[in-house]
């Protein structure tokens, strides 16, 4: 494409998954437990649709990486740190809760007046990018109110793949029932995308990167904006993290057809 | 626990592992994002490939695999090989580089202590280019070893350090060297050719090394002394990698026992080479180029130890937590379900001592990688100041350093008081003179170095030992979280290579004696009795008596004779010597954590991510910092008191031995003046005419002279009060603080 996509990526925080997340209302509603002490890590989803926009860049010269990131900017920082090693970008920084109890619609509302905000940002060749649910909550409505919010019409959800043409235009595969995938043309930019896996490995890393990503993050969490977006007025009935069911066995050099044969079973019930 | 409970009632504590916000504090990177960056970096090589291999049972052959070799991509990628280089030869971060190595070293040793070796070993084999390098020598190996970028079509290249010779050198003498170099050709106007034998021993890297820093002697008169060579694989003559060192340990690094026999143009020694007389005199000889190297590297060594001590808390406490889970009669309410072991007060105090030890050795240790950050440049500049003032030769340089630590002493003495009572214009005049900087730095990096390698892998190993035990009989097998057994065997040769245990205490009972740094030292012990005024609860009272107490034992036993008049404090008397040494490393350690606690709580608070846990943090580590000092002072009370009387002969009832007792005549005729006297004495040594004496233990020894040495002693005991509380409410708080669901690495 001529002069590149302007490629903007939201992304949040969640907690690490590995650690222990315990639900506890707190002085401004639900809240996890230590949540700030937790070590966190980019939102997964969020975490593939970076690399896809860097992989997309990099196809097409003259494009350009924003991510706008809306987490407590100390936080956000430390997760940088891994991120920046990745993929060249441009940090947004908005502080603000990365909590899963954040209301979708504020968080919204926030991201699209960031990207609103980038100077020089030509709509044209706008293509936002994020993931299509958060860990964090999942409830998959932030990136479609983005989209509202900046007049984008063309939106994708669950997306896995992304072919641009040299004309502007792109082939969009997204995830539908039964585990296939449905193919869009897209005439060009502005659209978004929420991704869901995408296909791409993690980028290696790439020290010299790092370092000149991270010569343009500090003064960006350093001006980060403080956000509004919480939970005020929403109400929660209950909170409670999703059961775990672990029933591990260690079984060694059993066939593929017989692993396939008890799972089937044991969805059946 | 129920009691400790009580007291900690009302303190907030420890609520989750102490994370990245809290160590970039303690540790003082947190303005340092590049830094954090290569240990973010690091960790996932670490806790991804390296841990990976580990758990497949890499670790099971000391061959070096095609599975092994894969780490050193990962470590190019990641920027692990890079980080070492300066930004003009390829590298990616300016400036001294000790905590940047240290901190690699710390991440990969976290999971594996060998992938740690394997990645600083081509370090090593660079060090002394990077340290004594010409320039020449600089920029034609330097930047080949950056790992080839995208569109580049090289090999990397790899350095090793050959120094280590089998037996019978090995290992035991630095300064004795087998292997030779002469002088194969030397031509009219032309460059020398050298002829060099080396055989090595326990060298690391060398499945993939290209090229090699050797250390040889001269076995030609046309050859003055002893240097380092650059050796490369494509030289004439043999290059053989030779056997694989049969290592039970890192497993992950490659060790071959490799023999050269090649010819190498002069210009390969490193630092260069002058032709004096027919002879060529390198400028450098081997000992000096690996003083060199050996005083920075050895920090990051003592780090692996300390990074294995810290990693062995998560899994300890989940193992204690969930032993007796899964059983019939378990109730998730009940306690036996929810804490497991962690009901019994011996486990939790036990895992209180590797955690204490594991944050102290890392304390030690990032606080020498800090001071050698700082004392490099001042070396630099030292050697410029030199030249610029035309002073040459080791005898010259000595004489002028011997006159500037009077004035360094004058510095640290200053310095030490409050602004306002020092002469301002002295100050600042000695704190613009170069030298005088860098011989305050000297003395203590001279001491923190070998101090950090001795403590930290030396009582490192025997912790790592409590870490494995914590862990019953799951510590031994293959399937116990965290390779806790890998690392307890690690540990052994971290305390052995780049100079065991003996090496370091024998540098310690020279370098500690420097005016300098004892002045320096007592300046340490009157800066931690100011910080027990403020902050009592941390135990700095109690470690700066110790270290009052440590400061009149080496000042006495300089002095002091045995019960054969013979001197003490000497070179060949290592009973003495080094006792001393271990003293002052356990000193170091305390003093370091107490530092690193402190300045967590004056810049946690800053840190939005810790605000909510700051006071419980503060907390954790003032009670960790007065149980470690609670043990500190116990191994310094004894160590000092059985140097200071233990070379006394002990009297016996022998009438030339008992010069102190009464004669039972003396009491007899005492009595008739005060009466009452021979009643009194009952008990007390008493000869009789006869030589007969009281039943007792025997008689007591005289402490004439070591009145002063009680009284501390004495003090130093008082001042432990509290040091078990506070163990207590340590252990108390590994059974509440979270932990995650699963160790973020493979088993």
């Amino acid at each position: 494409m001529t002069g590149g996509f302007q490629i903007v990526v939201c992304g949040g925080i969640v907690p690490n998954p590995l650690q222990t997340l315990e639900p506890i209302t707190g002085p401004s509603g639900p809240a996890l437990k230590n949540e700030a002490m937790l070590p966190a890590v980019l939102d997964p989803w969020a975490w593939h649709a970076l690399f896809e926009a860097a992989n997309l860049a990099k196809q097409n010269p003259g494009s350009k990486v924003w991510l706008v990131a809306l987490a407590p900017k100390a936080k956000l920082q430390q997760v940088v740190m891994t991120i920046a090693q990745k993929v060249p970008f441009e940090l947004i920084a908005i502080d603000g809760p990365a909590s899963g109890f954040a209301e979708s619609a504020d968080v919204a509302e926030e991201l699209a007046a960031a990207i609103e905000a980038i100077p020089g940002l030509d709509k044209s060749k706008l293509l936002v990018f994020g993931g299509w649910e958060s860990a964090s909550r999942g409830a998959g409505t932030t990136m479609q109110m983005v989209g509202e919010k900046l007049g984008i019409v063309d939106q994708f959800q669950g997306v896995d793949e992304l072919k641009a043409a040299p004309d502007g235009s792109f082939e969009v595969l997204e995830r539908i029932e039964g585990g296939r995938h449905q193919v869009s043309t897209c005439a060009g930019a502005p659209a978004l995308l929420g991704w869901a896996t995408g296909n791409l490995p993690e980028p290696p890393n790439n020290p010299q990167v790092g370092m000149a990503n991270m010569r343009g993050v500090m003064p960006a969490l350093q001006k980060a904006k403080p956000a509004k977006a919480g939970a005020n007025g929403a109400t929660y009935a209950s909170v409670a993290l999703p059961q775990q069911r672990r029933a591990t066995r260690i079984v060694k050099d059993t066939p593929v057809e017989e692993i396939a044969r008890e799972i089937a079973a044991w969805i059946k019930g | 626990m129920e009691k400790t409970a009580e007291r900690t009632a009302e303190k907030p504590t420890l609520r989750t592992l102490p994370g990245d916000d809290v160590r970039q504090i303690m540790w003082r990177f947190a303005d340092r994002f590049d830094l954090q960056m290569v240990a973010q970096s690091v960790r996932a090589v670490a806790r991804g490939p390296v841990a990976q291999l580990v758990a497949n049972g890499a670790r099971n052959t000391h061959e070096w695999t095609p599975e092994k070799n894969t780490l050193l991509e990962a470590f190019d990628q990641a920027g692990i090989t890079a980080a070492f280089m300066e930004p003009e030869e390829g590298g990616y971060i300016a400036g001294p580089k000790n905590l940047l190595l240290a901190l690699i070293a710390f991440e990969l040793a976290w999971v594996d202590a060998g992938a740690a070796t394997s990645s600083l070993a081509g370090n090593l084999g660079l060090s002394p280019i990077h340290e004594c390098g010409t320039p020449e020598q600089k920029a034609t190996y330097m930047p080949r070893c950056i790992p080839a970028q995208p569109g580049e079509d090289r090999k990397t290249m790899r350095a090793a350090f050959a120094l280590t010779e089998p037996i019978p050198f090995v290992g035991v003498d630095t300064g004795v060297l087998a292997g030779k170099v002469r002088v194969s050709e030397w031509k009219e106007g032309e460059e020398p050719i050298l002829h060099v034998e080396k055989r090595g021993r326990f060298i690391t890297g060398m499945d993939f090394a290209s090229i090699v820093t050797a250390a040889v002697d001269s076995d030609d008169e046309r050859i003055k002394g002893s240097c380092l060579v650059i050796l490369e694989e494509d030289d004439e003559g043999t290059w053989d990698r030779g056997a694989a060192t049969m290592k039970m340990v890192h497993q992950l690094s490659s060790t071959r026992d490799p023999v050269f026999n090649l010819k190498v143009p002069a210009s390969r020694i490193v630092g260069g080479y002058t032709v004096k007389d027919g002879k060529i005199i390198p400028n450098l000889s081997h000992s000096e180029v690996i003083e060199s190297v050996f005083r920075r590297t050895r920090v990051t060594v003592g780090l692996m130890t300390a990074a294995k001590l810290l990693s062995a808390v998560e899994p300890v406490i989940r193992y204690q937590r969930q032993r007796f889970r899964g059983g019939a009669a378990d109730n998730p309410e009940s306690p036996r379900y929810q804490l497991g072991i962690q009901m019994k007060e011996d486990a939790l105090h036990r895992l209180v001592d590797v955690w204490v030890a594991g944050e102290a050795a890392a304390s030690l240790g990032f606080a020498a990688a800090r001071l050698f950050d700082e004392f490099d440049p001042m070396e630099k500049l030292k050697d410029q100041v030199l030249r610029e003032r035309g002073i040459e030769g080791r005898r010259a340089i000595l004489k002028t350093m011997k006159k500037a630590e009077k004035l360094a002493v004058e510095y640290v003495q200053l310095a030490a008081k409050p602004e306002s009572e020092r002469d301002a214009a002295r100050y600042e005049e000695l704190k613009a003179d170069v030298l005088v900087q860098y011989l305050v730095l000297e003395s203590a990096a001279n001491v923190y170095c070998p101090a950090c390698k001795l403590w930290n892998t030396g009582h490192g190993a025997d912790m790592m030992r409590q870490a494995v035990s914590l862990m019953g009989g799951y510590g031994i097998t293959e399937d116990c979280p965290g390779f806790l057994f890998h690392k307890w065997m690690d540990a052994q040769l971290e305390a052995t290579y780049e100079g065991p245990e003996a090496v370091q205490r024998r540098q310690l009972s020279v370098t500690m004696l420097s005016p300098l740094f004892l002045e320096q030292f007592r300046i340490w012990t009157r800066e931690m009795r100011a910080i027990s005024n403020l902050r009592p609860l941390t135990g700095a009272c109690a470690l700066a008596t110790a270290m009052e107490l440590w400061m009149w034992s080496v000042q006495h036993l300089q002095e002091a004779k045995d019960a054969d008049g013979n001197k003490l404090y000497n070179s060949a008397r290592h009973g003495v010597t080094f006792p001393l040494a271990d003293a002052l490393s356990w000193l170091l350690a305390s003093r370091s954590l107490v530092l690193d606690a402190l300045e967590l709580e004056a810049r946690g608070p800053e840190n939005p991510n810790l605000a909510e846990g700051i006071e419980g943090l503060v907390n954790f580590y003032r009670d960790m910092c007065h149980t470690h000092i609670g043990e500190t002072v116990g191994v310094v009370g004894k160590i000092c008191t059985e140097l200071v009387v233990g070379y006394n002969r002990h009297p016996e009832w022998k009438r030339e031995d008992c010069t102190t007792c009464y004669c039972q005549q003396e009491v007899d005729n005492l009595e008739s003046i005060i009466p009452g006297l021979a009643a009194s004495v009952v008990g007390a040594d008493v000869i009789g005419d006869d030589d007969s004496h009281p039943v007792k233990a025997g008689p007591c020894a005289s402490f004439r002279g070591m009145e002063r040495f009680a009284r501390i002693r004495q003090r130093m005991d008082g001042c432990l009060t509290g040091c078990r509380i506070a163990k207590d409410r340590a252990a108390q708080a590994l059974t509440e603080v979270m932990i995650p669901e699963a160790l973020d690495y493979p088993q």
